[in-house]
């Protein structure tokens, strides 16, 4: 079943750009009917990744570590369902909203070829594998960026393109020195050879080189610089996969995957992630606050609260990296909701300016009732989603005794609230202005997926009572086992 | 070893072509730059003196030969980096089209 998470994406983005100009509505279907059925697959993942513990599948049968290996565990079925949730109601949402670009079909087989790649990324238990889905959902994600072919999109796009391309030879030249010391590609087997022969200076150079990397996809503060222009320049549904699934599948699950399962994890490490996270989370809503761009607002709170999930991971405890987690789940579905509301405003009104909107809450009821559960969910209002893993994340500052971190997420907590106040008044508050009394709530599609999301966002919280705890518990039990992520690879192998 | 200094010299000359130039196309070929040196690298990691091709024949005892699996993967590699390099080529040429000119001082428009 695991190959397929990386087949039917990229299946569907052949045959749509294949066919896809030929027939009428060949591309919303199949992309629609692939994104759904990845999703069946990763809920049914989920089952089988807390049967099994851990499943590998080697692909053509070669043996690991010779042959290549795909590896399901439980962070493994939690980053899948968080990516195709996200996923199949972006792919509802672009087919009303795509319409009004030419080549709606190029866009779909962009689409479908990220979300190969990022799938790809998830599921490989190669590290050079990793590198080649890295590059193929990069490459698609730069030209999504500047589909519009505007001057500030294309100029966005090259910034984003530069920077994304520096950063993959960072991951390459680190994948090529790690590869020099333990002359083994195998993730399971590099951690071996790595606790065999002991890790030495190489091996804390490497961990910069994937830091510098994997950081610069994640927009973490010192390498976020390419994020505010390039996730508002993209279409709306491609900003919410950007900001919403993207640099978390680049970038941080690339980071835990390595850090803590090959590398393994120690105090020096630990204490940079806080470090970056509560760098990334204040600056990130310091600059947000800000802005008049609804869009670019929106991309400053991407780099915020991905602070908050590295400050979370960083902690190390059981309890911090639940809350992590957990807020990187909340975050993927609040913050492509707000990017989908966003994108609803502009296909209305046609501008992102906040001081052009006012009083849209009369004439578009629903986009304005899910954007202010969104907005209230990531300022952590109780009782959305947001709220919880906020507070276990702050929880878990306190407990671990880091009452400094603790504090800076209230502080950027309180910032994002008013911030969010801000969007609220000036866009859905207040008076209509007279040339505008002819709007219109948009298409049905558009609809239907802000209102799943918004309905995801309320009862974000059960996902911690017992039934559902499963799902996060095995993703945190992954990231606790450590370096023991080895022995449970070769375990299900023989 | 001197190859290895040599290399991380590309590579340097690369990253400061990147950062320094101010002309779109000398970046590309800076980001071009960066990507040989870390192929070359790859390369010479799996690289030894007198060495020869790992094909096992009848009748022959291999006693000196390179490492395959470099080459393969910086035969990937370099597929990868032929498509980032056109697609940012045709992102330039798309820049050039709409602003008028290469100097990226002046193509400006986004800020905050």
């Amino acid at each position: 079943m695991l190959p397929f998470f990386v087949i039917i994406p990229l299946g569907t983005a052949f045959l749509i750009s294949l066919f896809g100009k030929k027939i009428r509505n060949f591309a919303d279907c199949l992309a629609n009917l692939g994104t759904l059925i990845l999703l069946i697959l990763s809920f049914n993942s989920v089952q089988l990744a807390h049967a099994h513990k851990v499943l590998v599948y080697k692909v053509g049968s070669w043996l690991p570590p010779i042959g290549i290996c795909m590896v399901l565990d439980g962070l493994t079925s939690f980053m899948l369902v968080t990516v195709n949730l996200v996923s199949l109601l972006i792919t509802v949402y672009s087919i009303s909203y795509m319409e009004k670009y030419t080549d709606k079909y190029r866009f779909y087989t962009l689409f479908m070829l990220m979300l190969a790649g990022m799938n790809g990324i998830i599921i490989t238990g190669d590290l050079f594998n990793l590198f080649v889905f890295l590059e193929i959902s990069s490459i698609a994600s730069y030209a999504l960026v500047a589909f519009g072919t505007e001057a500030e999109e294309l100029e966005a796009s090259f910034k984003y393109a530069v920077m994304g391309s520096v950063a993959s030879s960072f991951v390459l030249l680190a994948i090529a020195l790690l590869y020099s010391y333990t002359s083994t590609l195998n993730m399971a087997d590099i951690s071996f050879v790595i606790s065999q022969k002991g890790s030495g200076m190489i091996v804390s150079f490497v961990a910069v080189l994937f830091l510098a990397g994997f950081g610069l996809k994640a927009a973490l503060v010192p390498f976020h610089a390419w994020l505010p222009d390039a996730h508002p320049s993209a279409p709306a549904p491609i900003s919410a996969m950007l900001s919403g699934v993207l640099i978390k599948v680049l970038g941080v699950y690339a980071l835990l995957r390595i850090f803590f399962n090959i590398i393994g994890i120690n105090n020096i490490t630990l204490s940079v992630f806080m470090f970056l996270g509560a760098v990334s989370m204040l600056v990130g809503v310091f600059l947000a606050i800000g802005q008049w761009d609804f869009k670019r607002l929106l991309a400053y709170h991407s780099i915020s609260q991905i602070g908050y999930v590295i400050l979370g991971l960083g902690l190390g405890t059981p309890l911090g990296i639940l809350g992590g987690l957990f807020h990187l789940f909340n975050h993927s579905i609040f913050k492509s909701l707000l990017f989908l509301n966003s994108g609803a405003v502009d296909y209305s009104l046609g501008t992102r300016d906040l001081q052009k909107m006012g009083g849209l809450r009369d004439k578009m009821p629903v986009t304005a009732n899910t954007n202010l559960i969104a907005s209230m969910s990531i300022a952590g209002i109780p009782p959305f989603n947001g709220f919880w893993s906020k507070l276990l994340i702050i929880l878990a500052c306190i407990q671990a005794n880091h009452f400094g971190y603790a504090f800076c997420a209230i502080i950027a907590s309180i910032l994002t609230l008013a911030s969010f106040m801000k969007v609220q008044k000036y866009a859905f508050l207040g008076k209509l202005s007279e040339k505008r009394q002819d709007l219109e709530e948009v298409p049905l599609a558009m609809r239907l997926s802000m209102i799943i999301l918004a309905v995801i966002c309320v009862i974000g919280g059960i996902l911690l009572i017992p039934i559902f705890k499963p799902f996060l518990q095995n993703a945190v039990n992954v990231l606790l086992l450590g370096t023991g992520y080895k022995d449970a690879v070769f375990g299900a192998i023989k | 070893m001197s190859v290895y200094i040599l290399c991380l010299a590309l590579f340097s000359i690369g990253l400061y072509c990147v950062l320094r130039k101010r002309n779109i196309i000398k970046i590309i070929i800076g980001l071009g730059i960066i990507e040989y040196a870390v192929n070359l690298f790859f390369v010479l990691i799996g690289y030894r003196m007198h060495a020869r091709a790992p094909i096992l024949a009848k009748d022959q005892a291999i006693t000196n030969m390179v490492d395959p699996i470099p080459q393969a993967l910086v035969l990937t590699s370099i597929v990868i980096g032929l498509a980032v390099t056109a697609l940012i080529v045709a992102i330039a040429i798309r820049i050039y089209d709409k602003y008028g000119t290469f100097d990226i001082t002046k193509i400006r428009r986004l800020r905050g």
